[in-house]
């Protein structure tokens, strides 16, 4: 392919990448500063890491964080399970009674508005609680089960999209070999696509990390998470304390896209050299 | 010999148990609770908890007596505050599905035509963002726009001007927001449609006695449409009803239906107004959704 | 032409009372209104390479799939070694099949691959080390048994594939498109492999594949097919100089077939009249046809002579000029155009260096044996 450089091209992508970057790279610079107007750089006493403790001593938002979590991971191991299934489903069966409905109530909630999701997620709850009396009040259990309904349609897209490039001669292979369907799913399909359980995995822990408006919703008190309380502290203007929470999760996320990057590309390297 | 014969005989077969369990929640959980929403516009606002009168009442032994109150969507269309906040929404959506496609498509071009290598530092660049906090990135906006925040710091540094411009709390700052936070949605749609063309095409017009811009608009562009109804999609459906921009960069007179659903649910306890709004907001958006659904189904399609 | 296989000097399929091990009875699948595989029935016996034959969408790799149970038949029977296998699953079936992609287990290296049949039966692991090194010395990749699928060659990977399915000593090994993806000097030698394992091992093969040539070298048999059924099945010679159609005549190697009327039918001998041709066709064998009825008689290039001398006869004697000439090293292909403006096609072998060559434009003579064309009614 002739990849020919084209300077407009070349100023847009610049651009582009600044204008995502800029406004994180100043979050992080201005972790440092040790004025509490957050913007207005204090040289006489900057950088200090004085709002870093600050913030690792903050009960309300390391007690936010642990719910976040738990919410997290819970979520996470359902939306894959869930998203799994439903993706296999949608991806190898080409006809089944409810395929439609099941298509599309697994990307309807990928576009829906969160507050349209999250209102009806607490009203569905109200009701099944006058009715038989479950959930009990809100909290960590309706806010999981209705992140695990939005994070398990991402998991469904990434498990079916890499599903749809799998040679399902694989799977006939196996079969004609002797292996009933289900030994088949679990000796050849999952170990193959499991990087991709594992992406979307980290994709509904992210989403139900960062998600605030259905959270809100059908969280009760006590069972406030990480974004509800950076939203509450963020409504009345900037503090320094979120500048370092923004520079910790930016590095953290870095750290692991980029380890898992380096990882996977030492993996094929071996493989070559061992070829 | 057949082992699942037994079980088909109940009707059970091994594919429908393995789709079952995420239909039945997704069944419960997502589109039962529409149902709910639907049925509580059509209540009376209570003094109660929760705020709402039911709407069966039983009276005596063979009648049901169903309270359908048309009120709450009356007043939607007599207040116009509703309609405006959601003729709003639909036009900031727009422009803002506008400058996303302005932008992404020459990055989502540059990354498809990019060496390998390059790509996946680029897509990953692209991706990196995404993964971190919405709420975060938008709070950084807040530091950058607002009246000692860095660009007026900047602008008064170098002498540009003298009082700092009021950025934030405006409408300005609602769009530079959401299409901060939705380019990504647009980008990766789009570079995904771009990646699986022929290039080879391109050549082909070249050859014929096509100037490269002219082989952009009359191949490139045309190919790259879905691409280009799926990013926009992306972006106009969550917009249209997003709530936390306009909440912390819009100010007070950004109304976008998002933020008026969540203050008559959270500030004024008025669930069924809340509600009325929500469905009315679904009916709007449901065409686009469905819209959405067909051009992936034709991308598919298109791809087997 | 085909290297017979010991199992089948015996031309089983000529023997009445012979039972056949595989039997594909009236066989239709039909996806929709369209029916990829029309009413077929075949017979095939112990030891044979059979190959299914055709173009694509000829219905021969859904037969193949039927065979292995990977679509279920929508009416008719299959039986294996006498038993009603007609909807069972492949994991059920005795039989085996070698994947066009060959399907090798990726996250898997060359021995797992191998043992993952055997594990399926609950082999004891002793019996299935050996089992497997025996087969891979058997292919000739006993180093290789470490290695995972991405770190072999194309060929390393058939034979991986071709050892998975073998070791479990299948009644019957599908084979699709076999060679299709080996370069022309590997085809030649994998064929020749093919045929020496069969040999060796005595599992029945069906082979599903579009190359002709392949089909030639490695089938005990072969069963033309076209838009869902069998048109002919025999000996690779037996298609090849009897074809039963114009179809098979012109799918199996190249022919000239000159259309006619019959206007002598003896026992013995029969004779056409061609316009096309412009002149009469003598045939020395007697054909079943109905009096004054349209033929078409094939004649393949290789049997036809040319010559700048005209030949004695009147029949079969045909004069036209040299149109066009390929020169492929070992033969040569010359077009001559007839004064009735029929191309016919001439294959000579160059057996000479220094031939006085015929050259374009020049006028021959084209002749052939009484006995080399083919008469066929449809």
């Amino acid at each position: 392919m002739n990849y020919r450089r084209s300077y407009f091209i070349v100023t847009c992508i610049a651009f582009g990448f600044a204008f995502l970057y800029v406004p994180i790279l100043s979050m992080v610079v201005f972790s440092f500063n040790a004025s509490k107007l957050v913007t207005v750089w204090d040289s006489a006493n900057s950088p200090t890491l004085k709002w870093y403790y600050s913030l690792l001593h903050n009960e309300e938002i390391l007690d936010a964080a642990w719910i976040s979590l738990k919410v997290g991971v819970i979520n996470a191991s359902g939306s894959v399970i869930l998203g799994t299934l439903a993706g296999f489903g949608l991806a190898r069966f080409t006809k089944f009674r409810g395929r439609f409905t099941l298509n599309a109530m697994t990307t309807a909630p990928l576009v829906m508005p969160e507050v349209i999701t999250g209102l009806s997620l607490l009203l569905l709850f109200v009701a099944l609680e006058q009715t038989i009396g479950w959930p009990a009040g809100r909290g960590i259990t309706t806010m999981t089960i209705g992140h695990m309904t939005f994070s398990m349609a991402y998991v469904t897209v990434v498990v079916q999209s890499r599903l749809a490039s799998f040679d399902s001669a694989l799977e006939e292979a196996a079969m004609d070999l002797g292996a009933r369907p289900l030994k088949v799913f679990f000796v050849i399909t999952l170990p193959i696509i499991f990087p991709a359980i594992l992406s979307g995995w980290l994709l509904a822990f992210t989403l139900s990390w960062d998600d605030l408006v259905i959270s809100s919703f059908t969280s009760g008190p006590g069972s406030s998470t990480l974004p509800m309380v950076v939203f509450s502290k963020v409504r009345l203007g900037v503090s320094p304390e979120i500048n370092v929470l923004a520079t910790l999760t930016i590095s953290v996320v870095t750290l692991m896209i980029v380890g898992v990057s380096f990882w996977m590309a030492r993996a094929s390297r071996l493989e070559r050299a061992a070829a | 010999m057949k082992t699942t014969s037994r079980l088909q005989r109940f009707g059970i077969t091994g594919r429908g148990l393995v789709v079952a369990l995420p239909y039945l929640w997704l069944l419960l959980f997502f589109v039962v609770p529409f149902v709910i929403v639907l049925k509580i516009s059509f209540s009376d606002i209570d003094l109660a908890i929760p705020p709402y009168k039911p709407l069966f009442e039983w009276l005596g032994k063979n009648s049901l007596a169903i309270k359908l109150n048309f009120d709450n969507y009356a007043f939607l269309f007599t207040d116009s505050l509703y309609l405006n906040a959601l003729l709003n929404s639909i036009k900031v959506a727009f422009i803002s599905t506008l400058l996303c496609l302005l932008i992404g498509y020459p990055m989502a071009y540059g990354i498809a035509r990019s060496k390998p290598s390059t790509r996946n530092i680029l897509l990953l660049l692209v991706i990196l963002p995404f993964w971190t906090s919405l709420l975060l990135r938008v709070y950084a906006w807040i530091g950058l726009l607002k009246a000692n925040g860095v660009i007026n710091n900047l602008l008064i540094w170098f002498g540009t001007i003298h009082e700092p411009l009021t950025l934030l709390y405006t409408p300005f700052a609602m769009y530079v927001g959401i299409v901060y936070s939705y380019l990504p949605f647009m980008i990766l749609p789009l570079y995904a449609n771009l990646e699986k063309m022929d290039w080879t095409l391109l050549e082909a017009a070249e050859d014929l006695g096509c100037r490269p811009y002219q082989a952009f608009y009359k191949i490139t562009l045309p190919l790259s449409r879905n691409g280009m109804l799926a990013g926009s999609m992306l972006v106009f459906i969550p917009a249209v009803g997003e709530f936390v921009i306009p909440a912390l960069l819009g100010g007070p007179n950004a109304l976008m239906i998002g933020r008026v659903l969540w203050d008559e649910f959270f500030s004024n306890r008025a669930w069924p107004v809340a509600s009325a709004v929500a469905i009315l907001l679904l009916a709007i958006l449901v065409p686009f959704m469905m819209w959405y659904q067909s051009v992936q189904a034709r991308e598919s399609a298109g791809a087997r | 032409m085909s290297i017979s296989t010991g199992a089948v000097k015996a031309a089983p399929w000529n023997d009445p009372g012979a039972r056949p091990y595989v039997q594909v009875e009236r066989i239709t699948k039909s996806f929709g209104d369209f029916k990829a595989v029309d009413d077929v029935s075949l017979k095939i016996y112990k030891g044979e390479i059979f190959c299914l034959l055709g173009a694509s969408g000829c219905g021969k790799t859904t037969l193949l799939r039927m065979l292995g149970g990977f679509e279920t038949p929508s009416s008719g029977r299959i039986f294996i070694d006498g038993e009603d296998m007609t909807g069972v699953p492949p994991y059920e079936r005795p039989v085996n099949m070698m994947f066009q992609s060959y399907a090798l287990f990726p996250h898997m290296n060359v021995e797992q691959n191998v043992a993952f049949g055997l594990k399926q039966d609950r082999v004891p692991k002793a019996e299935i080390a050996e089992r497997v090194a025996t087969m891979l010395d058997l292919v000739k990749l006993g180093s290789f048994a470490k290695r995972k699928p991405h770190q072999l060659s194309g060929g390393q990977k058939q034979r991986v594939a071709l050892a998975r399915s073998l070791v479990k000593r299948p009644k019957l090994l599908l084979l699709d498109e076999p060679l299709g993806a080996l370069d022309k000097k590997l085809r030649e030698h994998t064929q020749f492999e093919l045929i020496s394992l069969q040999d060796q091992l005595g599992v029945t093969f069906v082979v599903v594949t579009h190359d002709q040539e392949e089909a030639m070298t490695l089938a005990s048999r072969i069963g033309v097919m076209n838009q869902g059924e069998i048109v002919q099945a025999g000996t690779p010679s037996e298609i090849y100089e009897f074809p039963s159609s114009k179809f098979v005549a012109d799918f199996v190697g190249s022919v000239n077939i000159f259309e006619g009327k019959l206007i002598e039918d003896e026992p013995e001998y029969v004779r056409i009249a061609s316009e096309e041709l412009g002149g009469t066709i003598y045939v020395s064998h007697g054909i079943s046809a109905a009096p004054e009825a349209a033929v078409w008689a094939a004649v393949r290039p290789e049997k036809v002579f040319m010559s700048t001398a005209r030949p004695e006869g009147i029949d079969n004697v045909v004069r036209g000029a040299v149109q066009d000439i390929a020169y492929l090293g070992d033969l040569s292909i010359y077009l001559v155009k007839l004064s009735t403006g029929k191309v016919v096609r001439v294959t000579q072998p160059n057996t000479s260096r220094h031939a006085e060559a015929i050259t374009w434009d020049q006028q021959v003579y084209l002749t052939w044996d009484p006995s080399s064309p083919v008469v066929v009614t449809r």
